[in-house]
């Protein structure tokens, strides 16, 4: 079986568990799930991997190349292709895989997204620093600027890594041990307790622990 | 398809039994205690106050009066710890937030009975 699926970030709501609490949690829209290639320790490639694709698209805007790869598992072009790592060898090409074949209710997985760009951003919001704290004695108009970036003339210079201000945001993030609250086998869909990285219709990875 | 699935989803949380009512309604609320192992329907009887959001997110504020304190409380309209809720009477406000309810008390803060015909 494949440690993970991809999926598509589809929204937030809640949805109110046996008890009567109302949890917030994400729609992720995770299948079906086609696989595109089986990579195997003993194989050219020498080690065990599952290649899975998610989300068609059309075949004029896929590459020869990767149109000969879907081609070969039986598949139609598909705009996401990520590989995952393998438990068994229960699994060949062209095999469909959904929600409910790899997760459980109430497990906890990982869930990788690529957040939202937030643009060029001051050191309080990217690194939160806390600004320079007063607004008198001469901090008129510096109350989110970083401060001092350094000493004087040893070494005069800026060392390297120093926190500034800069592009913020569209990073590879993980979020760990994330509860699968529902899944709803006839719609694909998993339903994760919390905030997932990315905007709505961004491919997320869910991992297994 | 993406809007779709979140209806969907929001679809399986609603209840289809409840009754009509908005602000100005005095209802009964039947809440479901759950003390250690046992569990018991304690009423909740006010005014409701406002009802906002929707789909699955809607929820109601009922406000009474409890030996002289004004107390408010709000409930998800759909959460499973409400069992039932009674329309007692039905109110004639002529705003959707009865926030000055709350700086009224006695007679001021009575509400006409709507007239149904």
């Amino acid at each position: 079986m494949s440690s993970g699926l991809i999926g598509k970030k589809i929204g937030m709501t809640s949805v109110f568990d046996d008890a009567g609490n109302n949890i917030a949690c994400t729609v992720i829209e995770a299948g079906p799930n086609l696989v595109t290639q089986v990579k195997t320790e003993d194989g050219p490639d020498g080690y065990s991997a599952v290649q899975l694709a998610f989300d068609s698209k059309p075949e004029k805007n896929t590459t020869k190349a990767m149109q000969g790869h879907f081609a070969s598992a039986g598949t139609e072009p598909k705009r996401k292709v990520i590989e995952f790592d393998r438990a068994g060898d229960d699994l060949k090409r062209g095999d469909e895989l959904h929600p409910d074949d790899v997760f459980e209710e109430g497990e906890l997985i990982d869930v990788v997204g690529i957040s939202k760009g937030k643009g060029f951003q001051g050191v309080v919001k990217r690194h939160g620093f806390s600004g320079v704290g007063m607004r008198t004695h001469g901090q008129s108009d510096q109350q989110r600027h970083p401060g001092s970036v350094g000493a004087s003339a040893d070494p005069s210079r800026v060392f390297k890594g120093t926190r500034m201000g800069g592009r913020m945001g569209t990073d590879r993030t993980m979020i760990k041990n994330l509860e699968v609250v529902r899944i709803l086998p006839d719609h694909n869909a998993v339903l994760v307790k919390g905030s997932v990285p990315g905007a709505k219709n961004s491919y997320v990875e869910l991992h297994k622990k | 398809m993406a809007t779709n699935l979140l209806d969907i989803v929001e679809a399986t949380q609603l209840k289809d039994d409840l009754p009509e009512f908005g602000p100005g309604d005095t209802v009964v609320v039947h809440l479901r205690v759950v003390e250690g192992d046992k569990e018991r329907i304690q009423k909740y009887e006010g005014v409701v106050m406002q009802k906002r959001g929707s789909g699955s997110n809607t929820t109601f504020t009922v406000r009474k009066i409890s030996s002289g304190i004004g107390v408010e409380r709000i409930f998800p309209v759909h959460s499973p710890r409400i069992a039932q809720i009674d329309v007692k009477r039905q109110g004639h406000v002529r705003r959707a937030r009865l926030n000055y309810l709350r700086e009224r008390t006695g007679k001021s803060a009575r509400i006409r009975a709507r007239k149904t015909n």
